[in-house]
């Protein structure tokens, strides 16, 4: 009791944190049992999990929940069948099946509160959650409960599910079942088996035990047949349409090798000539499937092609003539509907607005992410989000045909990444392919005067043992640990050959809002004194203006009473000025206010100036909110060109000179410039690498060489990249270009031993002496060196790089 | 040593039954989540709430 009551008063004493999510408690909301929350969503899912009996909720846990400190999407939607029967696993008149995404789960306490919502709604028989991919199952009564309801309820106790366009059309498309661990299966038992077959071969069979080595030879053959047939047959297909196409990559000799190896084997076996190369050829086809699967690494909760889909909602209140409200999926919106666009919620296609006071934030559209105000019969473009009272619009355009969505559609946006640059081992392999060739066939051509048999021998022996294992294994091998090492430090690549691009980038291109300031963060401060009607003034003279500094000062000051302005007018790049009731007002830069005393400008904040009938009232002074770590960009400067693009205004142009350098920063680029100021930087050679955070730049992330989403939760919509970058890992950055180098030269070096490996094996078989026991040992031996190498290497890369 | 075809007939038949088995759990599923089984078997029934006590 007294260890409870001290550790409650020094939990006072620190910041108080929600009893739910564990948040700092700006304002302190008493609940029930004397907890403290952090707002009153937080307190209304405590008192729901409390009054249920699944307190021990936060007994698994400290802070387990998600904040619900923002207001939940509508889900009337949810009631019309049209909509949600794509949503649906699996229905039938008695119980529905129903799978969610939900990205609040995080610990065991919500895997706990998910698997036991039957004490919340009996109606739900089951429900079983999956962790990784931040899914739940759930298995309801029809007749007890509904879609809504479940929704409504998870939404209750904090788990809202998120339900988007793209998971609709994700689950249409998907359903292909992927055989690569039923290969492994059958290759690691196909090689288990001939590696017990073979060993009395190589430890000798005595001569009157001759009918074993024929039995043994006969079951080994067996057993390469399903590694040819069904394990290899992808190299061979690679192979064929590779060669179709006059390109030589390492599956060509990969596929050789399998296809030499099982023949000759065959021959050897049928024949009685010999005990042929069953387990090399096992060996081989499990180690590539092997590299295969290391290769192909799968972020579950991660989604690297997003799009505008997964950004719009699922269905969109219409009003029809009636007056009445119902929900309509996405795709049936028809020129002329009237829609309802509440608080937070996406305008979904161009419209007219017909009621209500619109503030549109464009920012994931523009990168602007000032809300802009829309009189009543102004378009409205699709893509933005309103904040403020609900707004009813006329729909102009289907959804199709909007603007942001013609924009995604573009062609320069779904461009194919056809122009990355070529992997080493691609570049490689077609040189280690003829040189190959050219070994086989001169020996075959040496011995082929002398001794058939010999020359025949040497041929097979050469493609055998120089099948390039040990070098299609080491990309794979390095490129997953370096893949592993930089997830564990929040930068999630697509795949294993963004590593290599990233090594080989010369050319950094910024987005600023959203990548390098937090947006919608932004610290205004007021210096100077004003009496109300001077506050009214300034409020009136800014409200005339579209300017994002003059909606700050119009946030700032957000309910003062709006003045009749007489004269109006706006010297960009300077400032306004206006005059009311016989007052002049001037609000600008420094250089535009000249009269009375000027407070000096501090080196990362923006300042605007404020006067009255020439008099210096005071000025506001922007404090950017601008991402921890930016220092690193100074330090990259010296080694890569960097380049800021904005669809900003340029007010921030002074503040960032310090980061950027003043001469490569561009602002009000729409997202067009963007991707052709990406592709003018390819035409002149460069490797680019876009870093941008919002739709405005999923063209230029596109188009560059390496696109990186940068995200502060990376749950959140992220549009289409090659790699999402957490903003807290921004600083890191440096160390990653580093780190990928590091990756490369351990390829490379993998790639002399494998060459090592090769030659050794090479002296051995040009004379055609190579026995089936060398190979066997040769062949796992340079793998095992290979995969060792590379893992080893690159963690001790990574340590060297701190990460 | 005629066992031996016996034997390696009986060893075969046995890893091919396993193989089987692997490619039934495939099927069903059990290894599509190889996480949450782990966080879930320590999770108790009712755990003993420390607030009571």
């Amino acid at each position: 009791m007294l260890i409870k009551q001290s550790m409650k008063d020094s939990s006072i004493l620190e910041k108080l944190h929600c009893y739910h999510c564990g948040n700092d408690c700006e304002e302190e909301y008493l609940g029930p049992d004397e907890k403290v929350f952090c707002c009153n969503g937080c307190r209304e899912v405590y008192s729901v999990l409390s009054q249920s009996g699944l307190g021990s909720y936060y007994a698994f846990n400290q802070h387990p929940g998600a904040t619900k400190d923002k207001i939940s999407p509508r889900f009337e939607y949810l009631n019309e069948p049209t909509i949600t029967k794509d949503l649906i696993d699996y229905t039938d008149d008695k119980f529905t099946i129903v799978t969610f995404y939900i990205p609040a789960i995080h610990c065991s306490s919500c895997i706990w509160l998910l698997e036991n919502l039957n004490r919340l709604e009996p109606a739900i028989y089951y429900s079983r959650v999956d962790f990784l991919r931040k899914q739940v199952n759930i298995r309801f009564d029809n007749k007890l409960s509904s879609l809504y309801k479940v929704v409504g309820l998870l939404d209750k106790i904090g788990y809202e599910p998120l339900i988007s366009l793209q998971d609709v059309i994700k689950k249409q498309t998907s359903g292909k079942k992927d055989k690569l661990i039923k290969k492994i299966a059958v290759a690691g038992f196909c090689f288990g088996n001939v590696m017990l077959l073979s060993f009395p071969e190589y430890l000798g069979i005595s001569k009157y035990e001759q009918t074993f080595r024929q039995f043994f030879g006969f079951l080994n053959l067996a057993f390469c047949l399903p590694i040819v047939l069904y394990c290899g047959t992808d190299y061979f297909r690679s192979a064929w349409a590779n060669l179709k196409n006059r390109v030589l990559n390492i599956d060509f000799p990969l596929a050789l090798g399998i296809a030499v190896l099982f023949l000759r084997t065959a021959f050897e076996v049928l024949t009685q000539n010999g005990s042929g190369f069953a387990d090399t050829c096992c060996g081989l086809v499990f180690f590539l499937l092997i590299g295969k699967l290391v290769q192909r690494k799968t972020y579950y909760h991660l989604s690297f092609e997003r799009d505008y889909r997964s950004f719009f909602p699922v269905a969109v209140q219409v009003t029809d003539e009636k007056g009445i409200e119902h929900a309509v999926p996405l795709a049936e919106i028809k020129v002329g509907q009237r829609i309802l666009i509440r608080n937070n919620e996406i305008i979904p296609a161009d419209a007219i607005l017909l009621q209500g006071e619109a503030k549109v934030d464009f920012s994931f559209v523009t990168g602007e992410s000032v809300p802009v105000n829309k009189v009543l019969g102004e378009v409205v473009y699709a893509g933005g989000r309103q904040t403020g009272e609900a707004i009813e619009l006329e729909v102009v355009k289907p959804v199709s045909q909007s603007y942001l969505t013609r924009l995604w559609n573009n062609e320069a946006f779904s461009r194919t990444s056809e122009n990355r640059t070529k992997t080493f081992s691609e570049k490689v392999s077609k040189y280690f392919t003829i040189g190959l060739l050219l070994v086989a066939f001169g020996s075959l051509f040496f011995w082929l005067p002398t001794d058939f048999h010999r020359a025949l021998a040497a041929f097979t022996s050469v493609l055998i043992i120089a099948c390039p294992c040990a070098l299609a294994l080491s990309t794979p091998f390095t490129m997953s640990a370096a893949l592993s090492i930089l997830d564990k430090n929040q930068f999630y690549l697509k795949n294993t050959a963004v590593v290599e691009q990233l090594a080989h980038i010369d050319t950094i291109v910024f987005d600023k809002t959203g990548t390098i300031t937090v947006a919608g963060a932004d610290k205004i401060t007021f210096n100077g004194q004003v009496t109300e009607y001077q506050k009214q003034l300034l409020y009136s003279t800014c409200a005339n203006s579209a300017h994002p500094l003059s909606r700050l000062i119009c946030q700032y000051w957000e309910g003062t009473t709006r003045l009749g302005t007489r004269s109006y007018s706006e010297i960009p790049g300077k400032g306004i000025s206006a005059a009311i009731d016989n007052h002049q007002i001037d609000i600008g830069s420094r250089l535009f206010i000249k009269g009375g005393f000027i407070a000096q400008a501090a080196a990362d904040a923006t300042e605007v100036y404020l006067q009255i009938d020439h008099q210096f009232i005071g000025h506001f002074s922007i404090r950017q909110q601008y991402r921890e770590g930016l220092e690193i960009i100074k330090d990259l400067s010296f080694r890569y060109n960097i380049f800021l693009l904005s669809g900003d205004h340029g007010h921030e142009r002074d503040a960032l000179s310090g980061i950027f350098n003043p001469d490569l920063m561009f602002f009000e680029r729409s997202p067009q410039d963007k991707l052709d100021f990406i592709k003018n930087l390819q035409a002149r050679g460069r490797k680019v690498m876009m870093i941008g955070d919002g739709l405005n730049d999923a063209g230029a992330l596109k188009q560059s060489d390496l696109g990186i989403a940068i995200t502060d939760n990376v749950n959140n919509f992220s549009p289409g990249s090659d790699a999402i970058l957490d903003g807290s890992a921004l600083s890191r950055l440096p160390q990653f270009f580093k780190f990928s180098k590091n990756a490369l030269s351990v390829i490379y070096c993998s790639f002399g031993i494998s060459l090592i490996y090769n030659v050794v094996g090479l002296s051995f078989a040009v004379s055609g002496r190579l026995s089936p026991l060398i190979a066997a040992i040769l062949m796992p031996l340079s793998t095992v060196t290979i995969i060792s190498f590379t893992s080893i290497a690159t963690h001790v890369a990574a340590k060297r790089r701190r990460l | 040593m005629s066992i031996i075809y016996f034997l390696i007939g009986c060893s075969v038949l046995l890893a091919l039954l396993f193989l089987g088995a692997f490619f039934w759990a495939q099927k069903s599923g059990q290894n599509d989540d190889l996480y949450t089984p782990s966080v879930r078997i320590l999770l108790d029934d009712e755990p003993v709430d420390e607030e009571k006590k």
